[in-house]
């Protein structure tokens, strides 16, 4: 089917109109829709992250009572004030505290951009901290590590962890 | 005009052609993103916390030994021209620089260079470290930017998550924050048309490819930058292992196109080499383009062989300084586009009858 307004391209968006009680339905290729102000996701696919922003916190909430997931768009950091939409709509988180605020659907996300969530590589250790020597301190957090790896599905990691684990014990 | 002669080589020391395999590798880049712990990222930041972060990382800068005598650049005082010649010289990205189309230089965007290391400050990140090193060289780039790192890291607090690791403005780059470029030039590969199978292999193995200038940038005179596509999951020495193990290979397949030229068709390969030679060598205009695509032809006619004596450090010159910016006049003035063009074809020659001078 084409586009009822340009005529050219494929009609994607369907719209379902009710005016003066007369009920109608247009359809929309991505750029007429977007012309007339419905969202439908076409201009995020040019960002590199493209068509995987809009789906942020959209898969999360599949298996979620609808209560749940209706206010997730809405979701708002406390330390910068960005809320998830302005995520969706940029591409860009405004500060540390968002990779906390929106860390389930970010998970998703991440998992599908690199393959995982768990960071491998250099651990920071801030100025003034002491690197972590406490045996006790270590385990917990390889627990934690192995909480979030099983959780994330990542399987490998989890055995690494896991191994890690038990040559401590 | 901005006066950079106070840095070694203008701050291009990666185009001595000095590292390994440098008659295919131009350069190695590995940049680090970073934020500071507390402070809103970048895009969504004020000018006066621009201000103030420059403030705090020049402090810290001045302690760390591969930064204590760094130049300071504000490029949020450059005119464009200087913004771009910068960036013509892989010291700044397009964005910091203010060059994208729809972008302009922000306030508190500046550059601390020094050798072979560059820290970029309030870009997308609030820190973006860089090392650039000449040829293929994953490993010295990233010892160059980790030892500057570490140090930066003790004297400003970095936000870090233990799962997520360092954090970035864009996703993306969260993790490691670690991207590797390696920029070569394969001509062979595009000459015998197995460049899409090569590009299109990279990205099943989760690396990507741009053209010269990095994300966004065409691919112009056969020259492509091969990078890591993704930062978290695994650590630096996996990311970089992997890349370099791919790029080995791509060497591999360039050489064996290249051998495949010089066996089926030598004549023609000569011809074009040589063609492209005599063009650059008496042209009395040269758009960018041409000259680029004229360089890739001469570079291969130099890494068969087939062109006695002219160095790299030439060749890898020439792909700098024929680039818009450093055409303008010394006056400063940006002429039109046939008077460039003029001026591009009379340095292009008089750089090769220098070199032709020298080797009489």
């Amino acid at each position: 089917m084409t586009c009822q307004q340009c005529g050219q391209r494929e009609a994607v968006v369907h719209l379902t109109q009710i005016v003066n009680n007369e009920v109608s339905t247009v359809h929309l290729c991505e750029r007429c829709a977007a012309e007339r102000g419905i969202e439908s996701g076409a201009e995020l696919e040019q960002s590199p992250l493209g068509s995987l922003l809009a789906t942020v916190g959209k898969d999360v909430g599949a298996g979620l009572p609808e209560t749940e997931t209706a206010g997730l768009g809405q979701l708002k950091c406390e330390s910068c004030g960005a809320t998830l939409k302005d995520f969706r709509d940029v591409g860009r988180l405004g500060c540390a505290q968002c990779y906390t605020t929106f860390a389930r659907p970010l998970r998703e996300l991440l998992r599908r951009v690199h393959g995982s969530t768990q960071h491998l590589g250099k651990r920071y250790v801030e100025p003034g901290a002491a690197a972590t020597t406490d045996p006790d301190a270590l385990m917990r957090e390889l627990r934690e590590q192995l909480e979030r790896a099983v959780e994330s599905e990542n399987f490998e990691r989890a055995a690494q962890v896991r191994d890690q684990l038990r040559a401590l014990e | 005009m901005i006066d950079l002669t106070l840095l070694s080589d203008g701050g291009m020391q990666w185009l001595d052609a000095s590292g390994p395999r440098s008659d295919m590798v131009l350069s190695t880049r590995i940049r680090l993103a970073r934020n500071l712990a507390g402070r809103v990222f970048g895009m969504r930041n004020s000018a006066a916390d621009r201000e103030s972060i420059l403030t705090v990382v020049q402090e810290a800068a001045r302690d760390v030994p591969q930064l204590d005598h760094a130049m300071l650049i504000r490029l949020d005082h450059l005119p464009q021209l200087d913004r771009q010649l910068l960036h013509e010289r892989h010291l700044v990205s397009k964005d910091i620089a203010g060059l994208e189309p729809t972008g302009r230089v922000r306030a508190g965007a500046a550059l601390l260079v020094q050798d072979q290391v560059g820290l970029m400050v309030n870009e997308e990140d609030h820190l973006r470290l860089q090392g650039l090193c000449s040829g293929f060289a994953l490993e010295a780039a990233y010892d160059a930017v980790n030892g500057v790192d570490s140090e930066l890291g003790q004297r400003l607090a970095f936000a870090f998550h233990p799962e997520f690791g360092y954090l970035t403005s864009c996703p993306t780059n969260v993790g490691t924050g670690l991207r590797a470029s390696v920029l070569i030039h394969l001509p062979g590969l595009v000459l015998t048309k197995e460049i899409s199978k090569v590009l299109q292999g990279l990205s099943q193995v989760g690396l990507t490819f741009r053209g010269l200038y990095g994300e966004g940038s065409e691919v112009v005179g056969n020259y492509f930058q091969l990078s890591n596509q993704t930062t978290l999951g695994k650590s630096e020495f996996d990311l970089l292992d992997h890349l370099g193990k791919m790029v080995q290979q791509v060497i591999t397949y360039e050489e064996q196109a290249r051998h495949v030229l010089l066996r089926d068709a030598p004549t023609v390969i000569e011809d074009k080499v040589w063609r492209a030679y005599g063009l650059l060598r008496y042209a009395r205009s040269l758009s960018f383009e041409e000259t680029m695509n004229l360089l890739s032809g001469v570079r291969l006619g130099v890494g068969l062989g087939l062109v006695p004596g002219l160095s790299l450090y030439a060749l890898n010159k020439l792909l700098v300084y024929t680039q818009p910016a450093h055409l303008m006049a010394p006056d400063g003035v940006e002429g039109s586009g046939s008077e460039v063009a003029i001026r591009r074809a009379a340095y292009v020659r008089k750089t090769l009858e220098d070199e032709a001078g020298r080797r009489s």
